[in-house]
């Protein structure tokens, strides 16, 4: 038996995925909205990001669905750590800590110790590590030849899965536009087809190879390496996708409703309305965002430090903090949408139809939502979009400042955190560092990438490339 | 006659994508000689600008040319390498655009502006420069040039830009000057003044002119020779006079037919039907086929032939071929509208005193220190059925008496009574219920019209708002609307942009319609329309005026347009009404100074016909700072120190026309 | 002109106050006078009286918003809130918890932070301008292509990274420069040069991209036309149209964050070593000295403001079309 157990922020997800799906319907019905999106899904570039950004999501999402594993013995039961279904997934990964520092792919240690031989005298020497590579009986000899092997098994167990994947799909749109499979590869082979079938292939194919070499690689070594407590770097890198997206999406999520409410109602109804919100975000603005954060998330450690009773387990005071991260992070970051919302608005409400609609007697909340509204969307979906990679790059720098996430949480800033000390060290321990801003590097840039692709279908102004 | 100093033979030009083009000109011949004004008329769209930019080789950057000769003075341009073209630009051949406001460097001073293309082209340096800066600006009738080189573009108003625009197109001594609908953005007193300078400075320098306009009237007034065009061709071209007396292609004619005017006030006005056939497409036939009332089989299978028919004039229609087509146009049934008698019962809206005042702030505690006087005592009377036109320069107020009358905008003082209801004073469900009488039809179809939503939504938006009838009943009515502005049911379907300029302004009559108005305000409902187009939503206001005994205001600045529509019309100058009346009889026997002037420069589609154009010197003060007296007393070619003292009282001349001027109170 | 400037700064005045009543409630209501005295005297010795005592040392043994005891006007005035604005009106920070003058620490550490930030922002402007320049140039082409590509990828880098590496590899790898350090005078210069450098190179993909587009609207614009039609070349056309008009936005974008700059930068000064505000405000997070990071904050929202009114104030200068009333 197993208890489902739904964080505060696994709530917000779930919501957010709904509400992406509701706007997904929503948008098939609008003419407006599914243009551009079609216009997207023509992209090369777009669509090579989105598959990236899609395997992102996955692993999020399926680490976002957390329960408490029933332990055997009662009375254990309470303080077991809550885990998520990501976690099932990798168990090894999780569950094969080392010692401490280990490099990549490494069998033994990073520091030497003080082994006992099996006489009982004491060496001085890097041990063997406890899992990595301990299926190898001399890892000086065997240990290339056992790395490319498991790197030639995962390439042709990944090619022949994508290409299985890949005519499946061939098939199945075939079949769907009435035609054969070969004219659809053929199409697909002199790239004239609406999606860019190539682009996506490709991309889906990389990313599948190297899932899965890495998986090869990660059952018999620590692909990135360990960390100072031993625990696997890939698996720290890959749990702390999750923190970045909860930040880069649930911030933004939060604070939509206030800047949009109060963006367009300054600009609708101008006069002391327009004052007022006009001092509340100058007001805001004028804090230095850095300092704001830090002093609120200063007030809740305190806050928590002294109310430590009300948080159960470990995994939900992180996850609080993350929340909290997330709703401080949006009252920094609402003045920039609401500001252009207002000046949208500002020229929207002059314009002719919406005269018409005065002219007509219809309501001012009325014309808000069916004039207003609609025309200041794409604007929304931009900013979305656009603020999404500067909030995953902001999260390593406060966690850097120790005003980010919860220590114990993973996260790519944590991670840069920790292995910076280590700097100093000969040989140099860098693959904690890199790990994080590889991962980082790859989601910014994908999402940086479909930013720009999804700005200029939705608004042809400020098309980058004429 | 000598050789030509333009030659442009088979000029192909193309935009977009180069697999599926559109050819925005596609094979014009053309020949403008040394010294004349030369026009090139057509509507929107039809290649004018494309042809003028491929002449200066300024395309967009998707635009090309892909076959033609342009051979100027004894080169080709085509051939030319980008650094000779450039000698070429601003130099022998000069250009000005159609919108002064936009074309000018905003951080420049208009006196460096000018002096960049005199060191480019004259090669002078120093103080020399700045001297032939000065001249120019004196030669465009600039006052004060020492003052106004030091000045930035947004410092001068729209018709002293298109001036400085001309001065730098002089700069390099042109042997051509292109005009791009020069003054199609100017003020019909304005432009009056542009088209005089262009005159004098090409009888001064004996330089061509290729002057690109869509209006009849300044063609008559201005050039020498023209040519018609249509979907990237010429179609005919000819002297000016013989073109007046007879226009030869379809098209020629039916651009006479489609203008308004009075004596056609009691007639439909001709219309062109359908749209401009879309320029991705190759030809088979001739381009004006779907269009013309005159076309025979032939025209469906052949592309026309270029036929000159003497010495003067030319044309590409079958009608004039080696075996003339048969027309088989079919003279109109009677297009009589039948007029109903108008009796002026009593005023369905009346205005008194209305005032609309914006305040300006200034100082650290924002105090007012002065009102800009958008409106300043305007009365206006609309019997029930009738059109009252309200006719002015930009800036005079006229939108905003509109919306100021339908509550769009707080009045400051006055009264405005519909139907004895004063509307000042409604307030809140009163209003609302009021507001399903008036309605509005707005100048830009494209702006008026949410793009967001279906039409049928938009047409039925209103009803909605005054919860009239059930939703079925909405529906049904809403097809019944799009029937009545000549509209297939199908479009409640649609979006706005699937439609054309004309169709959109037709929608949004249907919207107004809707809720059943006893009054339409008309916004300058078709100054951003083609004359053809025009014609139809001209046709479809008077017949609906005529099914419905609707009222309306028509503010406009289009005189013609007020001649063929209008029962009273009002002239408004700076917040104010100098003159109202019959139309008959201001538009015959102005009484105001400004009237008269206004009047005289409207250009006549009518080579022979003889006008003296008053004009007038500068420009409309600003509404914020009115000149005491006379508000017009600055710039009257009649003002006496009477005028500078006070503002003259309403005097009721004969046939109920009345005029505030001094000149018509002194007898009283 | 001078009555905008005057209302302006007369309307800082209640920002200025919103600002201290938002950090004020962050810091008192959550973390009241009592748990403050507590959390400094340790937990050995606290007695109601310790904290007391501390309370009245320090200036919080009244009311903190209001005071019903008092009489009229001074139920606002005679609270901690209204005595602590106060003096940061007068910018009297006070002292940290160290027990060292705020104000004096201040003064000191701004110069290195200005050090840093002003090389930063200046060499930046001189080198985005040009990369977005060229870029522009080669409008749709294959310069113009790559240029953006390289710049969404360099905006992809986190900052950390540029950070790290280049310590990495020009301090440990090359030991062309000290890591991490300060001097004072000209000595500071070595310190300084890997910093900027690393600061630059930093802002060079989003600076970039930002000004191309800036330009590329520009050069679509109808007097770009008009120049061309003059005659002038192309680079002419660029130069002396296009980028006069594109300065403006640039410029102006400049002037709002100078007085900022004061502020120092958080990351850079701490992994530099470099003795800045920015330094400064992370020891004072780290070690919760809440009196430094309220002047901070306080310091940082008239520093914004001052950049908001020099803003308008250099739109009038650069912009002919703007008058300010």
């Amino acid at each position: 038996m197993i208890e489902p157990v739904i964080l505060w922020t696994d709530a917000l997800i779930f919501l957010l995925v709904l509400l992406i799906a509701g706007f997904a319907l929503y948008a098939r019905r609008k003419e407006h909205l599914r243009a551009p999106w079609q216009e997207i899904a023509r992209s090369r570039v777009g669509m090579g990001a989105l598959v990236v950004l899609s395997v992102y999501v996955a692993i999020g999402l399926l680490d976002s669905l957390h329960y408490r594993p029933q332990v055997a013995q009662e009375g254990q039961a309470e303080t077991a750590e809550v885990l998520s279904l990501f976690d099932k997934l990798v168990t090894p990964l999780r569950v094969r800590q080392e010692k401490t520092y280990s490099a990549p792919l490494a069998t033994h240690q990073y520091a030497k110790e003080n082994i006992e031989l099996a006489d009982g005298s004491m060496v001085r020497d890097y041990p063997r590590l406890k899992h990595a590579g301990a299926h190898l009986e001399n890892p000086q000899e065997e240990w290339l030849q056992d790395i490319l092997w498991l790197i030639a098994k995962g390439l042709v167990e990944g090619l022949i899965f994508w290409l299985l994947c890949s005519a499946l799909l061939i098939y199945w749109s075939a079949r769907r536009s009435d035609g054969s499979f070969r004219q659809k590869f053929a199409a697909i082979r002199r790239s004239d087809t609406t999606l860019p079938w190539k682009s996506l292939l490709f991309t889906s194919g990389v990313l599948t190879l190297v899932g899965f070499v890495a998986a090869e690689l990660s059952l018999h070594y620590h692909l990135l390496g360990t960390d100072k407590v031993g625990e696997d770097v890939l698996y720290q890198a890959l749990k702390s996708i999750r923190t970045g997206l909860v930040i880069g999406t649930l911030t933004t999520m939060v604070m939509l409703p206030a800047a949009i409410l109060l963006g367009i109602m300054a600009g609708y109804f101008r006069g002391w309305v327009d004052d007022v919100i006009q001092y509340t975000y100058t007001t805001l603005n004028s804090i230095p965002g850095v300092l704001l954060i830090a002093a609120a998330i200063l007030m809740m450690q305190i806050y928590m430090s002294n109310h430590e009773e009300e948080f159960t387990s470990l995994t939900q005071r992180a996850d609080l903090r993350l929340l909290f991260l997330c709703m401080i992070l949006g009252v920094t970051s609402w003045t920039g949408l609401c500001r252009l919302l207002r000046g949208e608005t500002f020229k929207l409400r002059e314009l002719e139809y919406v005269q018409a609609s005065l002219a007509f007697g219809v309501g001012h909340f009325k014309i808000i939502g069916r004039h207003i509204l609609p025309n200041v969307l794409h604007i929304v979906l931009i900013t979305l979009v656009l603020d999404f990679s500067g909030l995953v790059l902001a999260e390593a720098v406060l966690s850097y400042v120790n005003i980010g996430v919860d220590p114990t949480m993973n996260s790519w800033g944590n991670m840069i955190n920790g292995a910076r000390l280590e700097m100093a060290r000969e040989p140099i321990v860098w693959w904690s560092l890199a790990a994080a801003l590889v991962f980082m590097f790859t989601l910014v840039l994908a999402a940086n990438l479909f930013s720009d692709v999804v700005r200029d279908a939705f608004d042809p102004r400020l098309r980058t490339t004429r | 006659m000598t050789d030509p100093l333009l030659k442009i033979e088979n000029l192909q030009t193309q935009l977009g994508d180069e697999q599926d083009p559109v050819r925005v000109v596609d094979g014009l011949d053309l020949a403008i000689h040394r010294g004349e004004t030369f026009a090139l008329l057509g509507e929107s769209g039809c290649g004018k600008s494309m042809t003028a930019l491929s002449m200066m080789r300024l395309l967009p950057p998707s635009g090309r040319v892909v076959e033609g000769d342009i051979e100027f003075g004894g080169t080709d341009l085509l051939w030319l390498s980008e650094q000779e073209m450039r000698q070429v630009r601003g130099g022998r051949m000069g250009m000005i655009f159609q919108e002064p406001m936009t074309s000018l460097n905003p951080v420049l001073k208009i006196g460096d502006q000018i002096a960049e293309a005199v060191r480019l082209h004259d090669r002078l340096r120093g103080s020399r420069v700045t001297k032939r800066v000065l001249e120019l600006l004196d030669s465009v009738g600039i006052p004060d040039p020492v003052r106004r080189a030091r000045e930035y573009p947004h410092q001068l108003s729209g018709g002293m830009k298109q001036r400085v625009m001309i001065a730098m197109a002089l700069a390099g001594r042109p042997e051509l000057l292109i005009a791009d609908e020069p003054t199609t953005a100017l003020d019909v007193t304005i432009q009056a003044q542009v088209l005089n300078l262009l005159k004098d400075l090409q009888r001064d320098s004996g330089m061509a002119v290729l002057l690109i306009t869509h209006d009849l009237g300044i063609v008559a007034e201005t050039a020498d020779r023209l040519a018609v065009m249509y979907a990237g061709q010429i179609v005919e071209t000819s002297d000016v006079s013989t073109f007046f007396q007879g226009p030869k292609h379809p098209y020629s004619r039916k651009l006479f037919e489609s203008l308004p005017d009075s004596n056609k006030r009691d007639e439909k006005l001709a219309v062109i039907k359908g749209f401009v056939p879309s320029l991705k497409q190759q030809f088979t036939g001739c381009r004006f086929l779907q269009r013309c009332e005159e076309s025979g089989d032939r025209c469906s299978r052949e592309v026309p032939e270029w036929r000159q028919l003497n010495r003067r004039q030319g044309v590409r229609c079958l009608l004039y071929a080696e075996k003339p087509l048969v027309s088989k146009a079919k003279q109109d049934p009677q297009t009589t509208l039948h007029r109903t008698r108008k009796t002026s019962a009593d005023p369905l809206l009346s205005v008194i005193d209305l005032k609309v005042h914006f305040p300006i702030h200034k100082g650290v505690l924002r105090r007012v220190v002065g009102h800009v006087r958008a409106v300043d005592g305007v009365d206006l009377q609309i019997p029930k059925g009738h059109t009252l036109a309200l006719v002015g320069e930009s800036g005079c107020g006229k939108t905003t008496v509109g919306k100021a009358i339908l509550q769009l905008l707080k009045p400051t003082a006055g009264s405005a009574r519909f139907e004895g209801d004063e509307l000042t004073r409604l307030r809140g469900a009163a209003l609302r219920k009021r507001r399903a009488d008036m309605q509005i039809i707005f100048q830009d179809p494209m702006s008026s019209m949410n793009p967001r939503m279906l039409v049928g939504d938009i047409i039925a938006e209103g009803m909605q708002a005054q919860k009239m009838g059930t939703k079925p009943q909405q529906a049904w009515r809403v097809n019944q609307l799009l029937q009545q502005v000549g509209l297939s049911e199908e479009a409640a379907g649609r979006y706005p942009h699937e439609f054309s300029g004309g169709q959109r302004q037709r929608i949004c009559v249907a919207r107004a319609l809707a809720v059943q108005p006893k009054l339409i305000i008309c916004d300058e409902p078709t100054s951003a329309l083609d004359v053809s187009v025009q014609a139809q939503i001209l046709n479809l206001l008077k017949e609906l005026q005529h099914e419905l005994d609707l009222s309306y205001l028509f503010i406009t600045h289009n005189i013609s347009v007020v001649s063929y529509l209008a029962d009273e019309v009002a002239v408004m100058y700076l917040g104010r009404i100098v003159e109202q009346g019959r139309v008959e009889s201001v538009l015959n026997s102005p009484a105001h100074p400004y009237t008269q002037a206004l009047l005289s420069a409207v250009p006549v589609p009518d080579p022979d016909h003889q006008r003296d154009v008053i004009r007038l010197e500068g420009d409309m003060p600003s509404p914020a700072n009115p000149p005491t007296g006379c508000h017009f007393h600055p710039r009257c070619p009649q003002a006496s120190e009477q005028c500078r003292q006070a503002y003259p009282p309403q005097a009721e001349l004969s046939r109920g026309q009345r005029v505030s001027c001094w000149l018509h109170t002194v007898g009283q | 002109m001078m009555a905008y400037i005057v209302r302006r700064i007369l309307y800082a005045i209640p920002i200025l106050i919103g600002v201290n009543l938002i950090t004020f409630t962050l810091f008192f209501i959550v973390n009241s006078p009592d748990d403050m005295a507590r959390m400094h005297l340790g937990v050995k010795r606290v007695t109601p009286e310790a904290i007391e005592q501390w309370k009245v040392e320090h200036g919080y043994n009244k009311p903190t918003l209001y005071n019903a005891s008092a009489q009229g006007f001074s139920r606002f005035t005679d609270t901690i809130f209204f005595e602590k604005s106060v003096k940061l009106f007068q910018f009297d920070f006070g002292s940290s918890d160290s027990g060292r003058d705020i104000g004096y620490d201040i003064s000191q550490r701004m110069w290195p932070s200005l050090a840093i930030a002003l090389p930063v922002l200046l060499v930046g402007l001189a080198v985005n301008i040009t990369f977005a320049l060229l870029i522009a140039f080669f409008r749709a082409t294959y310069i113009d292509f790559w240029g953006v590509v390289i710049c969404v990828v360099m905006m992809s880098i986190s900052a950390l990274f540029y950070i790290i590496g280049g310590q990495y590899l020009v301090g440990k790898l090359l030991h062309l420069v000290p890591i991490s350090g300060y001097d004072t005078s000209l000595g500071a210069v070595k310190f300084l040069i890997l910093p900027v450098i690393i600061g630059v190179i930093g802002g060079i993909g989003a600076g970039t991209r930002w000004y191309r587009t800036l330009f590329l609207e520009e050069i679509n614009r109808d007097y770009v036309r008009t120049a061309r039609a003059k005659g002038l070349s192309e680079q002419w056309v660029l130069f002396g149209h296009v980028f006069k008009n594109a300065l403006i936005p640039i410029l102006t974008g400049v002037v709002a964050v100078l007085p900022l700059l004061f502020m120092g930068s958080l990351i850079t000064e701490s992994f530099f070593g470099i003795p800045g505000l920015g330094s400064y405000t992370i020891d004072a997070i780290n070690n919760q000295d809440f009196a430094i990071v309220r002047s901070m904050v306080f310091l940082g929202s008239v520093l914004y403001i001052i950049g908001l009114i020099m803003t308008d104030i250099s739109y009038t200068i650069v912009d002919p079309r703007v008058r300010l009333s």
